[in-house]
């Protein structure tokens, strides 16, 4: 990069950020974040939910404040939000008692513009974003698309500086969000837009690859830089280009070896019991396990081929194929996914089968669900209260974390009545069918 | 009045509040009332009530003393708004003031209103002694204590709950506080706070004709008005006058409806906040008069664009103040001082109403007033019970019949706003006339006017019932019995909780008029708390009347903590699928 180049749009640095639980301990969401987004710049956000990425973005926004580090905003520090950042947010947030004339007019009011003139700007960002003749509309009258046209229009109508979006299309249909994104690309291309660099969250790797030129991956727990892709296709880049697949794959090949190691890693320690479960229904594994293992996968696939038909994002598609691996009925290595032999005999089984076979492997694999089911041997009436399994596991792992996975292990124990449990009592306990 | 914001369609429920402060509240409640009363008793010792002009009972004065009551209620209810908007937004926007306002409210709101009446009589009427303003103003408070506490909190919970993205967005245009008030704010907070202002008017009927005529120990007060109108009909024994009131107060309440709330309530459906398209939209002829109009239009324009101007101004002066206070200080030793003064002032509190109970009450009186007040627990529970057993049936069978929804639900809601009180002359002459037992005859009065809640919650609740539901039901076949328990029953619990909560309440309010009421000389007196305060206030004994309105509120608040809430918490529990 050239030395004399302006200082970066947005440069944060350092930054940390925990939120605290109500047990008054932080919880940490970010660790030592360092990013600079220069002039001229698209910069995609890409992790699963909780990676802390829409916080980081709140960050940049001055919405949130950071517990440590600085943001600078063209070189100054940024307290609060500063004039020349706009936001476009993952549900639009259109103020619905307001028409999409007067929610644009929002973008402007803290600019003290006479009342013409505001209407003025407002209208021709109208025109830009392809809205004319939806002035008078509420929000209520207009389908997804159109509604978030109303949050770019508000967006842009203050010629901001450093645009951030949060996950502006993952709310909309395909083909919508396909129209929405080259339409969006345009102005971009042409210059049409005052706009000097954009920060944009997804989760949605195909949205990244097509739209930014870098992509920065963020790891959880807590959120960390994992990996940096430059882009560099020009643009208008073209989803069935050789060299676009393989910066898809090398994604998701980053994404899958972070995970397999961190399964790995939490396997290994303390019995196994700070192994965190994604929330994904036995129902979901079925359906995934039997797609693999049609006559159009025969077992493996690559996750780029295999998510495209089926328009699945990380946030659908990884959480299973995580508990997947974690089960052991398939294995992921570089970005493919492959059924292991006891997944294909899970393919082929049917129900009973199937349970019995999820209920040998959640013994074998998940730590938390063979513990609970020895407490339930142990004790004489057959029953545990869930907090003792909620304490257990808040010493290793958030509480978040905590409760997500006891959810997940419960799904999963009742599906394979391994133990059974009463929400209205939140206790746990073996029922016939389970002895 | 109960409140009907927490409870308010399908809301939100959340613990507000561990119950020492409820007891701080009260005390502080009680402790105003009692100071505020008797020193302003003892300002004006002897004083003199303005010249009152004597009330006719020629029904051609009645459109006249109508429009009188109606002005009351208009004035009360703008003083209602302004108090929502201020008070709510403080709890609303600071933590410190929030630990006290809130609970503070959540007492205000259980304290019977016609007991507030005695002290505050007069309390105005020392502020301006020999002009009728003063009991005016008694008037108009008495009413606004009928509305402001529920509106304030259906405000305060929308400011709680204003939805994170809306949030964001606001702060990211950078809009000032004064902005975002008007835009963001009051506009979500519109529709419950339009819902609560009709559920409050419904109530305020019934006060306003309570409040009109009363006597205090030697303070007899008639204002102009449909409720010493009334008052002097019973005193006289017409039957006929008292009709002609009711029928002046039936059109009465339906202009306003007609005229003040269905306009609002259609002009408030733009403020819904879901995105989606109404299944019914309400509909108010004079609101589409208003659009429709050009000349209206024309006239209306410039005030639209001055509002407009005005919701726009960013007025950043009172931001700048609130982060000085904000950041600058340390948080810790301001709490600190905080929570010292109101330990401090609470103590004082304490020290002086004990002082005064000492001085004026026995243990004897506290036992007579609870065991009154143990009587009229028993006359509402059994009231509820025998409603709902009444009005439940039937209002699942109207609300299950669209048709017949349409015709019953205004009638419903009609005859809940309607001051019941107009009609227990009626009912006291027929008592007298068939010599009835007035222990048991007088208590159905209490429910008289507040029963009709029940029935249009429940309409309510089984016309938005599923239909899927309905209909899954009825292909299963599901036997008559099993339908009212496993289907219909749970289906409308929580319409029907929200329903008895707003009854029982009004049913206690309702006893200080309807334990205790005449005909002419005739005296009846069914016993129990509310006729323990009513005849307190007519003999002037303050100490007693504090004491009567101190049990009946820890009677409404433990029965609220107890009872109506742990049901309705489980009410939204069950009916929840995520």
């Amino acid at each position: 990069m050239q030395a004399p180049a302006p200082p970066p749009v947005i440069d944060i640095r350092k930054v940390w950020m925990a939120f605290a639980k109500p047990s008054g301990e932080p919880l940490p969401v970010l660790a030592g974040i360092d990013i600079a987004l220069p002039e001229g710049e698209i910069l995609g956000l890409l992790g699963r939910s909780g990676s802390g990425k829409s916080t980081l973005l709140r960050i940049a926004g001055g919405l949130i404040k950071p517990t440590s580090g600085e943001v600078l905003y063209r070189g100054r520090p940024l307290a609060g939000p500063a004039e020349g950042i706009a936001v476009v947010f993952q549900t639009f947030a259109l103020y619905p008692w307001l028409t999409v004339l007067e929610n644009v007019e929002l973008g402007l009011d803290a600019l003290r513009l006479p009342l013409d003139v505001a209407r003025r700007r407002a209208i021709s960002a109208i025109d830009l974003i392809g809205l004319d003749g939806f002035q008078s509309a509420y929000p209520r009258e207009l389908s997804g698309g159109m509604r978030q046209r109303v949050g770019f229009a508000r967006a842009i109508v203050s010629d901001p500086v450093l645009l951030l979006m949060d996950e502006p299309f993952s709310a909309l249909d395909v083909l919508t969000a396909e129209t929405l994104r080259t339409d969006f690309l345009d102005l971009w291309i042409e210059r049409q837009l005052p706009t000097k660099a954009v920060l944009m969250v997804t989760h949605n790797i195909e949205e990244a690859v097509l739209m930014c030129d870098r992509i920065i991956v963020l790891a959880s727990n807590p959120g960390h830089i994992a990996a940096e892709i430059r882009v560099p296709l020009p643009q208008p880049r073209d989803r069935l280009d050789a060299a676009f697949h393989g910066i898809v794959d090398e994604i998701y090949s980053i994404l899958t070896s972070r995970m397999t190691e961190a399964i790995g890693a939490q396997a290994r320690i303390h019995g196994g019991l700070v192994q965190i479960l994604p929330q994904v229904s036995p129902n979901r594994i079925g359906g995934f396990v039997e797609t693999l293992a049609s006559s159009a996968y025969a077992g493996q696939a690559d996750l780029a081929n295999f998510a495209r038909p089926l328009a699945l994002e990380i946030n659908d598609l990884f959480p299973i194929a995580e508990a997947l691996h974690i089960l052991e009925f398939a294995e992921l290595k570089e970005g493919a996914i492959k059924l292991t032999a006891a997944g294909r005999v899970f393919a082929q089984s049917g129900t009973e089968e199937r349970k019995r076979l999820f209920r040998e492997h959640l013994i074998r694999f998940v730590p938390l669900a063979a513990h609970i089911r020895h407490v339930l041997d142990e004790r004489e009436e057959h029953r545990a209260p869930r907090a003792r399994f909620e304490f257990e596991l808040q010493d290793h792992l958030n509480q978040g974390d905590a409760e997500k996975t006891l959810r997940a292990a419960i799904d999963w124990g009742r599906y394979a009545e391994l133990f059974s449990y009463d929400d209205e009592t939140r206790t746990f306990a073996l029922d016939h069918a389970a002895g | 009045m109960e409140h009907h914001a927490e409870v308010l369609k399908g809301g939100i429920w959340h613990q507000r509040i561990p119950s020492w402060r409820d007891l701080a509240a009260m005390l502080l409640v009680l402790g105003i009332v009692v100071l505020l009363g008797t020193g302003a008793r003892q300002m004006v010792a002897p004083f003199v009530v303005a010249h009152q002009p004597a009330i006719s009972l020629s029904p051609t004065a009645l459109p006249f003393y109508t429009l009188r009551t109606v002005m009351r209620m208009l004035a009360a209810l703008i003083l209602s708004l302004i108090f929502t908007f201020t008070y709510a937004t403080l709890a609303g926007k600071s933590r410190r003031a929030e630990t006290v306002l809130i609970p503070l409210l959540d007492v205000l709101q259980s304290v019977p209103i016609l007991g507030y009446l005695s002290f505050t009589v007069v309390f105005f009427i020392s502020l301006f002694p020999g002009n009728t303003l003063g009991p005016e103003l008694a008037a108009v408070f008495a009413i606004f204590t009928s509305q402001a506490w529920n509106m304030a909190f259906s405000f305060y919970q929308a400011l709680r709950t204003v939805p994170r993205d809306l949030d964001e967005a606001s702060r990211s245009f950078r809009s000032s506080a004064w902005q975002r008030f008007w835009r963001l704010e009051v506009p979500f907070a519109m529709p419950g706070l339009i819902w609560n202002m009709m559920m409050s008017m419904s109530g305020g009927w019934f006060f306003v004709v309570a409040s009109e005529a009363i006597s205090v120990g030697d303070i007899q007060i008639a204002l102009p008005g449909v409720g010493s109108y009334v008052a002097r009909a019973i005193q006289e024994r017409d039957l006929a006058a008292v009709g002609w009131a009711i029928i002046a107060m039936t059109i009465a309440i339906l202009l306003y409806d007609q005229l003040l709330f269905r306009p609002m309530v259609a002009w408030a459906d733009k403020f819904r906040f879901e995105q989606t398209a109404a299944q019914i939209v309400p509909r108010s002829v004079i609101l589409e008069l208003f659009r429709r109009s050009r000349l209206l239009r024309l006239l209306g324009e410039p005030i639209g664009t001055e509002l407009h101007k005005t919701a726009r101004a960013r007025l950043t002066l009172p931001r700048r103040l609130h982060r000085v206070t904000r950041w600058s200080l340390p948080r810790r030793s301001v709490d600190v001082a905080w929570y010292g003064l109101l330990a401090a002032g609470l103590g004082y509190i304490v020290w002086e109403l004990s002082r005064y109970a000492r001085s004026t009450l026995s243990w004897s009186d506290v036992t007579i007033a609870a065991g009154n007040g143990a009587l009229t627990l028993l006359r509402v529970a059994i009231l509820i019970a025998l409603a709902s057993a009444i009005w439940v049936p039937i209002g699942v069978a109207v609300g299950l019949r669209p048709k017949l929804t349409e015709g019953v639900q205004p009638a419903a809601q009609f005859l809940a706003a309607f001051p019941a009180n107009l009609l227990f002359p009626v009912a006291v002459f027929l008592i007298v006339r068939f010599d009835l037992a007035p222990k048991i005859w007088l208590s159905p009065l209490m429910i008289l006017g507040t029963q009709w809640y029940i029935l249009f919650n429940v309409i309510a609740g089984a016309s938005a019932f599923p239909g899927d539901f309905r209909e899954a039901a009825a292909s299963f076949r599901v036997r008559r019995w099993r339908w009212w328990r496993e289907v219909m029953l749970p289906g409308i619990f929580p319409y029907y909780v929200t329903g008895a909560i707003t009854a029982s309440g009004g049913a206690w309010n309702a006893s200080i008029v309807s334990e205790a009421v005449s005909w002419g000389s005739e005296r009846l007196s069914a016993s129990g708390l509310g006729a323990y305060i009513a005849q307190m206030t007519e003999a002037g004994d303050y100490p007693r009347i504090a004491l009567g309105i101190a049990v009946m509120s820890v009677l409404v608040i433990s029965m609220n903590r107890l009872l109506w809430r742990p049901l309705y918490a489980f009410a939204e529990r069950r009916m929840r699928l995520d």
